[in-house]
């Protein structure tokens, strides 16, 4: 496990991702991408799919990025990964390259990854490629001017579920896309949050580790879409943890586990609270679209610990075998 | 299937294609069943279950996705094919354009077939029109012997430093793809060394970091566009010049344009693909008859060789442009192409034929030569069609 101040050094010997590109103040994304690249020991190319990231970062003829980089469309990330972890291998094969471990990382936003990019990364998992696919999950289309996705939450207004006299925010809950992506039977998938940047390293690290697919579905806060303050970010990610909305945890070869238990768990309104995308709430008739959410919440919570349980002896068997 | 071996063979062109891919060795196809693309692709995985050649297949999980990956492989620096046909090149399109903008010298088989609806598998050039102005360079090929020589051409096209740029070499859906004809195969070796290393100046996966795919605003875009239409009207003499070494090495020349019998011809029909052979056979017919007509068939269609044709229709008279796809509410690709950068002095008419493999016969070109003794009708002519539908008006 890399200590902050290790990942800090690695960023200055070796800059991956650097600053002077124009991602909002508060954003997420940056975090997450200097988080999984600095933790990453050996050569990287990055995939990125069309969105916030790479609009703000390779702003022609400039770029912000360190590491060899492609961006092919928006829909075709996971595709466009498959054919340089393809290449790489058939390079090493052929003697071409000298068979140095080469990370194939994907970045892609919600929108790129639960909704138009869900078929491209299906198929890349199912084929079984060794890349790391990154969802930097905003809960929505923030690139384009906040429309909902299938990441965003029930009752979330944006500019595509805005509320009126009659619509109530998103009238549909948001997909539960790990546990999808859990269903190709690859080798390690996982949450994560800003907040949290030592858990994330550690999956970061167990998820390029592996012979096969990983996928890591991050939490990222944005204060244009949730209408929250810049400087919220990182409390905002944390809330998130705490009230059980975005739980930490990563599945082994199918097995569960919760990488984090809030102590002390926070009222899921604090968290609400601070974003304007669930102001409505605070009206009279909110209060049973609230429980709708807190109840959401709760039974994936409950079925997350039961997961754990299930899954104790394996790891603890696992775990027993490599002492 | 015919047995990998030296000299004639019997193949149908979906098979020859799948034996220059063995013989050129990429490093990467990533590819997706559809008819009548699926002789190449069978053929292919066949070489590699059989361990005859070690390139990685990827079987993805849609031609968007076969693109995707190979504008991956070939920028992270593999040399990448990869096949398809109608649905499948249509659903491949965004991504060509893509290819094209980021200069990933892909090569594509296309077994060309009518886009739905209705739905038809048979052949007709629609789904390459939809890719006519993607930046990619796009040949036909007559037959399966041309199909093979133009698949062992197309990489130094492809990769060539002036032009790196997908390069699509269409055959016609089941007259082509499926048909068994003798086909002269080089050597594995001779093709290795005519095709050479794969290179390109960015690889992903090289020494120097690179970032590829960037943002464009407008005081960047336009820029970046018009190196890339000038990288495809470079390909005109980079073709010029492969056929030719091709030419001298293996004594097939296939160049830009095939001009046949057009020494005295006063009356010509242009056209694309594997109807050339019937028009070829009517064309002896009717010269035996005294009667001074000739063809062109194009092979090169982007960029579009206007000068070679010229130079191919000389002092004919009548020209009768026929089309296997239709442009609705306009006149049909070729027709309009050879309008708009023709100054000679014919006339020339035009004629769509053949949709969605509709039959195109002997007396079907013999009516056009005929039709061109007479005064022009004007619009468009359907060939071959039914009833009253034949006189279709622009």
């Amino acid at each position: 496990m890399a200590s902050l101040k290790e990942l800090a050094l690695r960023e200055e010997e070796r800059p991956r991702f650097t600053g002077g590109h124009s991602l909002c103040a508060g954003c997420g994304i940056p975090t997450i991408v200097r988080t999984v690249l600095d933790s990453i020991p050996g050569p990287v190319v990055a995939v990125n799919a069309t969105g916030c990231l790479e609009v703000a970062t390779t702003r022609f003829p400039f770029t912000a990025w360190g590491v060899p980089w492609l961006h092919v469309a928006f829909e075709n990330a996971a595709a466009v990964a498959s054919g340089v972890e393809a290449a790489y291998r058939s390079m090493v094969h052929r003697g071409k390259l000298s068979g140095e471990r080469v990370t194939i990382v994907v970045f892609a936003g919600d929108g790129g990854t639960y909704d138009i990019g869900l078929q491209a990364l299906s198929g890349a998992l199912e084929r079984g490629h060794r890349f790391l696919y990154v969802c930097y999950d905003n809960e929505a289309y923030m690139n384009t001017g906040i429309q909902r996705s299938g990441a965003t939450p029930f009752a979330a207004s944006t500019t595509t579920s805005p509320v009126g006299s009659v619509g109530r925010g998103k009238a549909e809950t948001r997909k539960d896309l790990t546990a999808i992506v859990v269903a190709h039977h690859i080798p390690y998938a996982a949450q994560a949050s800003t907040s949290h940047w030592q858990d994330l390293s550690v999956k970061v690290e167990r998820a390029v580790a592996q012979e096969g697919p990983s996928f890591l579905n991050v939490l990222s806060t944005c204060p244009p879409g949730w209408g929250h303050d810049a400087r919220d970010g990182a409390r905002l990610a944390r809330l998130a943890v705490e009230s059980r909305y975005w739980p930490l945890f990563e599945v082994v070869d199918g097995h569960y586990r919760l990488t984090h238990y809030p102590a002390h768990p926070t009222a899921l309104v604090e968290w609400l609270e601070m974003q304007k995308r669930f102001s409505h709430l605070r009206g009279i008739q909110s209060v049973d679209l609230e429980s709708m959410i807190e109840r959401e919440i709760m039974s994936q919570w409950q079925e997350l610990e039961r997961r754990t349980q299930e899954s104790r002896s394996w790891f603890e068997e696992r775990e027993s075998e490599s002492a | 299937m015919a047995k990998t071996m030296l000299g004639v063979e019997v193949l149908t062109g979906g098979e020859a294609t799948a034996h220059a891919m063995r013989q050129i060795r990429p490093d990467v196809v990533p590819v997706y069943p559809i008819t009548p693309q699926t002789p190449i692709i069978q053929t292919f995985s066949r070489f590699v279950a059989d361990g005859k050649v070690d390139t990685v297949l990827l079987q993805v999980e849609s031609e968007h996705s076969a693109m995707s990956a190979a504008v991956g492989a070939a920028l992270a620096g593999g040399r990448t094919m990869t096949a398809t046909a109608s649905q499948g090149l249509a659903l491949m399109v965004e991504i060509i354009y893509i290819a094209a903008g980021l200069r990933a010298p892909i090569v594509m088989a296309v077994g060309n077939r009518a886009l739905s609806a209705p739905i038809n598998i048979h052949g007709d050039h629609s789904d390459g029109m939809l890719a006519r102005d993607s930046g990619a360079v796009q040949i036909f090929a007559e037959n399966a012997q041309e199909a093979y020589d133009l698949m062992v051409m197309a990489p130094r096209v492809a990769e060539h430093p002036a032009v790196l740029l997908p390069v699509l070499v269409g055959q016609d859906g089941f007259s082509v793809t499926h048909s068994a004809e003798n086909v002269a195969l080089l050597r594995d070796e001779e093709v290795q060394d005519f095709v050479g290393p794969y290179e390109i100046p960015y690889p992903l996966l090289g020494e120097r970091p690179s970032s590829q795919g960037l943002f464009a605003m407008p005081d960047a875009y336009y820029e970046i566009k018009v190196r890339q239409v000038q990288a495809l009207e470079a390909a005109e003499q980079v073709f010029a010049d492969v056929a030719r070494a091709y030419a001298l090495r293996f004594g097939r020349h296939l160049g830009a344009i095939d001009a046949y019998r057009m020494e005295d011809a006063e009356r010509a029909i242009v056209l694309i693909g594997s109807t050339a052979g019937t028009a070829k056979d009517v064309v002896d017919e009717l010269r035996e008859r005294g009667e001074k007509v000739g063809l062109v068939v194009l092979r090169l269609f982007r960029p579009f060789p206007h000068k070679a044709l010229a130079d191919a229709l000389g002092g004919v008279q009548r020209v009768a442009v026929l089309d296997r796809a239709a442009a609705p509410g306009s006149f049909p690709p070729l027709f309009a192409d050879i309008r708009a950068g023709y100054s000679g002095s014919a006339e020339l008419r035009s004629y769509v034929y053949g949709l969605g493999g509709r039959d195109t016969a002997p007396q079907d070109i013999e009516k056009v030569f005929a039709e061109l003794q007479r005064p022009a009708h004007g619009g468009i002519r359907y060939l071959g069609l039914t009833g009253e539908d034949q006189h279709g008006e622009s």
